[in-house]
């Protein structure tokens, strides 16, 4: 198959080996689950559990709000002991309402909805239903709502589902251990999203320091027989952020999504192979996203793992899993070293798109002050996007956030390229993320003031009408008496 | 030399009388700068600076009548704006960026007098005669007229808090040695 | 073990590379070049070369001092000794102490510092330098000499080097006894005295001769071939990209060729310009510093074709026989707006930042 170049890109030491041999273990049920509503793009889920109350192992305890949302499940059974905020894992470090459910260790399953018996003769809403009701996110990281996308191709002319199974992130072997492990499941997933898509096409993406996993693919997808769409697996050059969902649409299909648009846009719909994995489930089983795998890995990890967790399970239960340090971490991270975020507390809960916990030693951190930009341009080079780093922090270090925005800093993705290549060590991407942030915050401001203008222009066209309506009928009054 | 003299006065009685031509036929009938300097301002109507509403001290500011400090929910934001469009300079330093505020009124003090319902200039507020009332926070804009009326000291000032939603990183740290505050800013 | 938990954004884990590590590389790329030339001028090149380096540094560590910023880790990047070789190499080699300590002031406090320290100047610090002492010491500044090959026959000892170094050559060595001209210089004399270029061109050294460096010359003006060498290695290292290298060197190659073509008599041919000055030190090593060149490879190679036509139009037409530093200055105060102009498209728009259209067929 035809590959096309992507612009940009780095190669990070990856740092793999340290846990992709390591196959799937499953974590003894935690005693307590900590399960927030809101771990995903869009709007919180409504709790529909109250304190007290006993939940059982899949039971639906927080539903989906608005159109952008998705629904939350006990992942195990247990007693609600606790409704309430809880630090979430953000790097804010600030409170989300959270679930707590104390389990009972009997993991006891609730009913769950019967199996699609032949989902390539269902239809797809029934699919989309299926999906929307099991709460599955985009599990590669940024967890959007699967159900939201997979109705993409009710308005959108799709041929391709591209699976992505690059995980170009250094260290993260949850997914090269999924496909290893699980190919069946994960090719059946992806046909049956293909099927509600409406796809002709799917193929499955694996960058080429894989050839496990890529063999594992290839080999089921070559045995699928059948109703349904065909599935072509194929290897991808081994380049950061190659796993990027615009930049791996450009790879495969040399098609470029136009800013500000999806990649439906351009006839592809990109899900993760955990997605595909947890479509499975629903659709077969009837199983709702209640446990994903997490890789467990870093220098400063005693023995890196790849676990599958239920979802809720504190940070700290994962590492004594693990046997806890080995040395003390210079830092923690939540997800992939490149765009992952901070870990601020071992408290917090593991979430639907948490792909990774990595304890870093300083001598892998190689953190350094930074210092003056000397303009040598390597960010320029390695920006996948096409931007010019050094230009944005410059603008950003005075506040010319009107500037930035037109050099295109909502079009950064933050995949750190830049910041990784900087010799100056440069925290360009701290950068980016802070005029992204303030920018949002100046649109709302914007938006606000806008509100407080309307209503006071009524508020006074209200006052001046009363005010004239009195007036006149004085004046009335006057006249009747003279 | 008579041709470069000649040259040279023909010009400048030539653009001169353009000019004042212009002058004659351009000219501005009224103080543009006031609508311009209106837009700039807030809108709100909440007479913190010690005028009725935006458009009087839009017009104070244009005579020149009115610091260019003089609006609170401003900040500091619109104090530059306005000390550029104005040309003037002013110490700026005093000028804070408002606190992002809302109202809260008290249940156990409100005595339901809707004095605070007739003072917000965007019906924040809601209650009636008699009753409790109460105050929308996503439009109240923390202009704190309502606290002055309230007979009973009822209402009082809420930061509003960051959530997961709006909050954003920090700016980082400046390079060490980044001297860009040294030889740029005056 | 509970570890120091810290908010700070990704990415985690950072590449090897340090500003430091990048000067050290330039530096080392440079050396053999640097060690052939002080071997061929003898011991005065290197008395004169370790004066001007260390003026250098000295000036670095002064005005860090003095613009309260920490002296130790900035010095220890290595841009001061990097600029100051580089400075070195284009000042006649048996030149006076005071011409090389003059030549760091103008380039660390004057062309760097007082721009805002490293990063910030607008112009090449060595190259500034070197120009400013051109203009201003137009005799000192060309007083080239035949080889002194070091150890050789001939070879100026210690106390002589010494006294050339203050400025007090014995008369053996003196300016009338060794000055020679750059090929460059001679065949432009030769010229306005009316000699067609190619004939004066036979009578200086060979190309080869050239190549290899043996001839009169600045320091970095001598052996083409290690300059290459070390630029090929630095391209390698990826330190510097090929764009400005290549498209200056294409340049000079291509403009001189033409009009050596179009008019033998006047103009001296592709391969002369290409190996003798500064060309490949310019190409390499000059044009290519990181501060004062464009940061997009389109604007580079922009850049470079300014460079070269530029030296070749000053070689050819202006006062002076070697036209690289004036050429690398000109083209350096065009860096922003090359920069504002070249910018890279950013992906999913096009060249003026619109989004990309919707392919047909698209609902």
């Amino acid at each position: 198959m035809k590959l096309f170049p992507i612009p940009g890109g780095i190669h990070p030491e990856y740092r793999k080996t340290l846990a992709s041999e390591v196959a799937i273990s499953t974590l003894p049920l935690p005693e307590r689950l900590h399960v927030p509503l809101q771990q995903h793009i869009g709007a919180a889920a409504d709790p529909l559990v109250g304190v007290g109350e006993r939940v059982r192992k899949g039971q639906l305890i927080a539903r989906g709000r608005g159109v952008v949302s998705a629904s939350q499940h006990a992942p195990t059974s247990g007693i609600v002991v606790e409704i309430g905020e809880l630090t979430a894992p953000h790097p804010s470090g600030l409170a989300q309402p959270t679930i707590v459910i104390e389990a009972d260790g009997q993991d006891e399953w609730a009913e769950l909805p019967p199996p699609i018996e032949d989902p390539f003769a269902a239809s797809p809403r029934a699919i989309q239903e299926r999906v929307d009701a099991s709460g599955i996110v985009g599990m590669g990281g940024a967890a959007f709502p699967s159900a939201v996308k997979l109705e993409l191709g009710n308005r959108h002319a799709l041929d391709i589902l591209l699976i992505n199974g690059a995980e170009c992130e250094p260290y993260l072997t949850c997914d090269d251990r999924v496909m290893r492990e699980h190919a069946t499941e994960v090719i059946d997933g992806a046909r049956i999203m293909a099927h509600a898509l409406r796809a002709e096409r799917v193929i499955v993406a694996i960058e080429d320091n894989k050839p496990q996993a890529l063999a594992a693919m290839q080999a089921v997808a070559a045995k699928v027989v059948g109703d349904g769409p065909s599935v072509e697996v194929i290897g991808v050059p081994v380049q950061y952020p190659m796993g990027s969902e615009r930049h791996l649409v450009l790879a495969v299909t040399g098609r470029e999504t136009p800013a500000k648009k999806l990649t439906a846009d351009v006839g592809v719909v990109v899900h993760n192979v955990g997605t595909a994995r947890a479509v499975h489930h629903a659709v077969r089983f009837g199983r709702p996203l209640i446990a994903r795998v997490v890789t467990v890995s870093g220098a400063a990890i005693r023995q890196p793992k790849n676990v599958e967790v239920p979802i809720g399970t504190p940070v700290s239960a994962l590492l004594d899993f693990c046997s806890g340090f080995a040395s003390e971490p210079a830092s923690l991270v939540l997800g992939g070293p490149m765009m992952g975020q901070p870990l601020l507390s071992l408290d917090v809960p593991l979430v639907k798109g948490s792909s990774g916990v990595l304890a870093l030693t300083r001598e892998e951190v190689n953190e350094q002050p930074a210092s003056t930009c000397i303009r040598c341009g390597s960010c320029v080079e390695v920006c996948p996007c096409g931007l010019v780093p050094l230009e944005m922090a410059a603008y950003i270090r005075k506040d010319k956030l009107k500037e930035v925005a037109a050099l295109g800093v909502t079009d950064c993705m933050s995949c750190g390229s830049c910041s990784w290549v900087c010799p100056s060590h440069i925290p360009l991407v701290h950068y980016f993320n802070y005029a992204k942030g303030a920018l949002a915050a100046e649109a709302r401001e914007q938006r606000k003031s806008e509100l407080v203008r309307v209503r006071s222009e009524a508020h006074q066209a209200r006052l001046e009408k009363i005010a004239a309506e009195r007036a006149a009928k004085r004046g009335g009054a006057g006249g009747n008496a003279a | 030399m008579m041709m470069d003299v000649g040259s040279l006065t023909a010009m400048g009685v030539v653009l001169g009388g353009v000019l004042g031509a212009a002058a004659h036929f351009l000219k501005v009938e009224e103080n543009p700068i006031e609508a311009e300097i209106k837009e700039m301002l807030p809108g709100s109507q909440c007479g913190q600076c010690g005028f009725v509403g935006c458009a009087q001290a839009a017009a104070a500011l244009a005579k020149g009548e009115a610091p260019v400090t003089l609006c609170p929910p401003g900040g500091r934001a619109v104090a530059e704006a306005l000390a550029k469009k104005l040309g003037v300079t002013a110490d700026l330093s005093a000028v804070e960026d408002p606190r992002d505020e809302y109202a809260e009124i008290a249940e156990s003090a409100c005595i339901g007098c809707t004095k605070c319902l007739q003072a917000c200039s965007v019906d924040a507020i809601v209650g009636a005669a008699k009753q409790m009332h109460g105050v929308i926070p996503e439009l109240c804009h923390g202009c704190r007229k309502c606290i002055e009326t309230c007979p009973t000291n009822a209402i009082h000032m809420v930061e509003v808090e960051p959530t997961i939603a709006t909050w954003h990183w920090p700016k980082p740290d400046g390079e060490a040695g980044a001297a860009d505050s040294t030889h740029t800013h005056h | 073990m509970m570890p120091q938990l810290k908010a700070r954004s990704g990415p985690f884990t950072h590449s090897r590379t340090s500003v430091r590590e990048k000067m050290m590389t330039v530096l080392l790329a440079l050396a053999p070049a640097v060690a052939f030339d002080l071997w061929l001028f003898g011991l005065p090149a290197i008395m004169l070369f370790v004066v001007t380096v260390s003026a250098c540094v000295a000036f670095e560590a002064l005005c860090l001092k003095q613009a309260g910023q920490p002296v130790a880790p900035t010095l220890g990047d290595g841009s001061a000794i990097l600029t100051g070789s580089l400075l070195a190499m284009s000042l006649p080699p048996w030149g006076p102490w005071w011409i090389g300590v003059l030549g760091a002031l103008i380039a660390i406090p004057l062309a760097k510092h007082a721009y805002g320290g490293i990063g910030r100047n607008l112009f090449n610090p060595a190259m500034v330098a070197r120009v400013a002492l051109l203009v201003s010491f137009p005799v000192v500044m060309t007083a080239w000499v035949a080889p002194h090959p070091l150890f050789a026959a001939g070879s100026p000892g210690f106390s002589d080097s010494l006294a050339i170094l203050f400025g007090a050559a014995p008369a053996a060595f003196s300016v009338d006894a060794v000055a020679s001209a750059t090929p460059l210089g001679f065949v432009k004399t030769e010229l306005s005295r009316g000699i067609a270029v190619s004939q004066s061109v036979a009578s200086v050294p060979g190309l080869s001769d050239l190549f290899f460096g043996l001839r009169p010359g600045s320091l970095g003006e001598t052996s083409a071939l290690l300059i290459l060498l070390g630029g090929l290695v630095l391209i390698w290292r990826r330190i510097i990209s090929w764009h400005i290298p290549a498209t200056v060197l294409a340049t000079i190659f291509v403009v001189a060729s033409l009009a050596h073509w179009l008019a033998p008599d006047r103009f001296a041919s592709g391969t002369f310009h290409l190996f003798s000055g500064a060309s490949f030190l310019g190409a390499f090593f000059i044009a290519t510093d990181y501060v004062t060149s464009p940061v997009s490879k389109r604007g580079q190679l922009v850049f470079g074709f300014g460079v070269g036509l530029l030296a070749w139009v000053i070689r050819t037409f202006a006062g002076y026989p070697e036209g690289m530093a004036f050429a690398v200055l000109l083209m350096n105060a065009l860096t922003p707006i090359i920069d504002q102009y070249t910018r890279p498209r950013i992906l999913g728009r096009d060249r003026r930042g619109d989004p990309l259209p919707l392919r047909e067929g698209a609902r």
